[in-house]
């Protein structure tokens, strides 16, 4: 901190009337946030993180420790991700904040409020404009490019957990690549249903050397990290860990020679808004529309819908749009079968 | 050939001291140090086994066949100090002072433990199968239908019913738990099994059965085994070699027959005579 913010922060005490919360606001000048660093971390702690995201990166699907600050809302619900989208965030950069794909979820308007507050920068809900695209479990339809970064949100970061709750021993086979135990976890889901049965958070192997933990992302989104041309960070704030999947890194996720990896399927599915196909889509229980009364059975229909709202709304008034439209040149799609999805789905292999 | 090669192992729980081996052993009556309270399971122990070969190790409870046979499986304790030297044909320098990754190279490939206690060995939550095929998986395979296939045959082999393959492990009968750990054991085809009490805690037929399904596999396949078991009569049937143990000490050894028939220290007279 320098000798003038030192000063300006010095002098900051506003005094607040004590008589009601209603004239304690009123009393309150500015926008409460005098005092505080841009981009609301501290330099030493945005250093910090960046410091274990280059690590990240180096290490690609390491799981790098970092300090993880208390953060104005809970551990749990993006602290993680914030820590790592402001330290990353200058004021030229634009932000887009997404919550399993909607922009509109209280928790990411508000992640993008504290961004555009603290850090003075522009917020999209455009895709293809954003630099830094925070997510909560879902990455965009729309095909990334190398000038773009995804954050993801983390809750859980390491893969087995889910069989050995032994975060010592984890580590150990970590350090040796010893995954037999999470391959008798998958063997053992096959036997009991047929195949692989991981709705989300599906094990997957970085660059042939560490198991990841992808963050619930559905497996519809798994194979648009391999390869990929942007940069994936992946920031979980309660447990303090920081990974990542550089571009064009092999990311694959764990399954048997024969019995492969399947992505959701949504047979004869549209989304009802905007027709698409080939996007992922989600089970909405809406009022019906022919208007039935509370108690009577059809008071409810279930419909599927786009999950990702942004991609819905441009495919509402263009239904052709492919998912990389804005590339050039073009065919670069990631994600499953475009635009013609047959009836499976197609099994992504 | 000799596989593998065991020479001045040493296992102590506690904190040790200069006295301890010298003050406990077969002439002390002991195997507790009189200075510092540890326990020696055992000193001195030289072992070899030949390829194919199978070495029995009789003792009473506490006499530290199985500090040995842990010792011998690198199998690490960590509340015991291990001492001593083990080498294994193909593999350089001591085993016990081995890395990690070599330890665990070794273990999901050429040297398989049969534990004592099952829930050492198994996972009770998972599948009779999945125990099986966990030793396969590690071991880089990547076919479910290979890794069935491999498991149905195991199973078929240590007569387990097939049919139970994918019921949990926990739900098994003990001579099936049994035979699922022998099957585990086998799958990787080994060069050496190291049985630690493989009769403990069933009934006589039960025995009887599992014993004869090791034997036969045991020589079909031609793998080497360390059979460690407080029973004379499960060594006498299994091993072609026996060593007897007391107070943490090998105080014999030689041919089976040998040392059933003219056994020449005084506790394996004992030990004989009250079986006999």
């Amino acid at each position: 901190m320098t000798e003038q913010t030192r000063e300006r922060t010095a002098g900051q005490g506003t005094p607040v009337a004590t008589d009601s919360v209603a004239a304690a606001l009123a009393d309150v000048e500015g926008d409460g946030l005098a005092g505080y660093n841009y981009a609301y971390l501290d330099e030493h702690t945005k250093r910090e993180v960046r410091r274990a995201t280059l690590k990240a990166v180096a290490v690609p699907g390491h799981q790098v420790p970092y300090a993880s600050r208390p953060m104005p809302l809970a551990r749990g619900w993006g602290t993680g991700g914030i820590q790592a989208s402001l330290s990353l965030l200058g004021p030229t950069d634009t932000f887009k904040v997404i919550d399993q794909g909607a922009d509109e979820s209280v928790n990411a308007a508000n992640i993008r409020r504290l961004a555009a507050d603290t850090a003075d920068v522009a917020t999209t809900t455009d895709t293809t404009e954003a630099d830094i695209i925070q997510s909560r479990h879902r990455i965009p339809e729309e095909v990334l490019t190398d000038e773009q970064r995804l954050v993801l949100q983390v809750p859980i970061t390491d893969p087995l957990r889910t069989v050995d709750p032994s975060d010592a021993a984890n580590r150990r086979r970590h350090a040796h690549g010893n995954y037999g135990k999470m391959w008798v976890h998958l063997y053992e889901s096959v036997v009991e249903y047929g195949e692989i049965d991981i709705a989300a958070r599906y094990p997957t192997m970085v660059a042939g050397r560490y198991l990841m933990d992808p963050s619930p992302i559905p497996r519809w989104d798994v194979p648009k990290l391999d390869d990929s041309k942007h940069l994936t960070i992946l920031a979980a704030g309660r447990e303090a860990r920081i990974y990542a999947v550089p571009p064009h890194t092999s990311v694959e996720p764990l399954a048997f020679e024969d019995r492969m990896f399947t992505v959701e399927r949504f047979p004869g599915q549209a989304c009802h808004a905007c027709g698409s196909t080939d996007t992922y889509l989600v089970a909405v229980s809406e009022d019906s529309e022919s208007g039935g009364t509370d108690d009577a059975e059809g008071a409810f229909e279930t419909r599927h819908v786009c999950n990702d709202a942004s991609f819905c709304a441009k495919r509402r008034e263009n239904p052709d749009l492919p998912k990389d439209h804005h590339l050039d040149p073009s065919g670069v799609d990631w994600g499953p079968a475009t635009p013609e999805a047959d009836e499976t789905g197609g099994d992504w292999v | 050939m000799t596989l593998l090669d065991a020479s001045g192992i040493e296992v102590v729980y506690g904190p040790g001291c200069p006295q301890c081996v010298e003050s406990t052993g077969d002439r002390a009556g002991t195997n507790q140090c009189h200075r510092c309270g540890s326990i020696v399971a055992c000193a001195d122990a030289d072992i070899d086994v030949e390829a194919g070969e199978v070495l029995g190790v009789v003792g009473e409870s506490g006499s530290g066949k199985s500090s040995l046979a842990e010792a011998l499986a690198l199998d690490r304790n960590s509340e015991a100090t291990v001492d001593g030297e083990v080498r294994y044909a193909g593999y350089d320098g001591n085993l016990l002072d081995a890395d990690y990754q070599t330890r665990h190279d070794l273990r999901t490939g050429e040297i398989a433990l049969v534990h004592q206690h099952i829930r050492d060995g198994l996972e009770l939550d998972v599948t009779g199968g999945g125990n099986v095929a966990e030793k396969l998986l590690a071991a880089g395979w990547r076919s479910y239908e290979n890794v069935r296939e491999r498991v149905r045959n195991l199973f078929e082999e240590t007569e387990i019913p097939p049919a139970r393959m994918d019921d949990p492990t926990g739900t098994y009968s003990g001579g099936m738990q049994r035979r699922v750990q022998i099957a585990r054991a086998l799958s990787t085809e080994p060069d050496l099994v190291v049985l630690d009490e493989p009769t403990t805690g069933l009934d006589v037929s039960v025995q009887a059965r599992v014993l004869d399904t090791f034997r036969r596999v045991q020589r079909e396949e031609g793998v080497a085994a360390i059979v460690v078991s407080h029973d004379l009569g499960v060594v006498r049937l299994l091993a072609d070699r026996t060593l007897v143990m007391h107070h943490g000490r090998i105080v014999e050894s030689g041919l089976t027959d040998r040392v059933m028939e003219d056994p020449h220290h005084e506790y394996t007279q004992t030990l004989i005579n009250s079986v006999i």
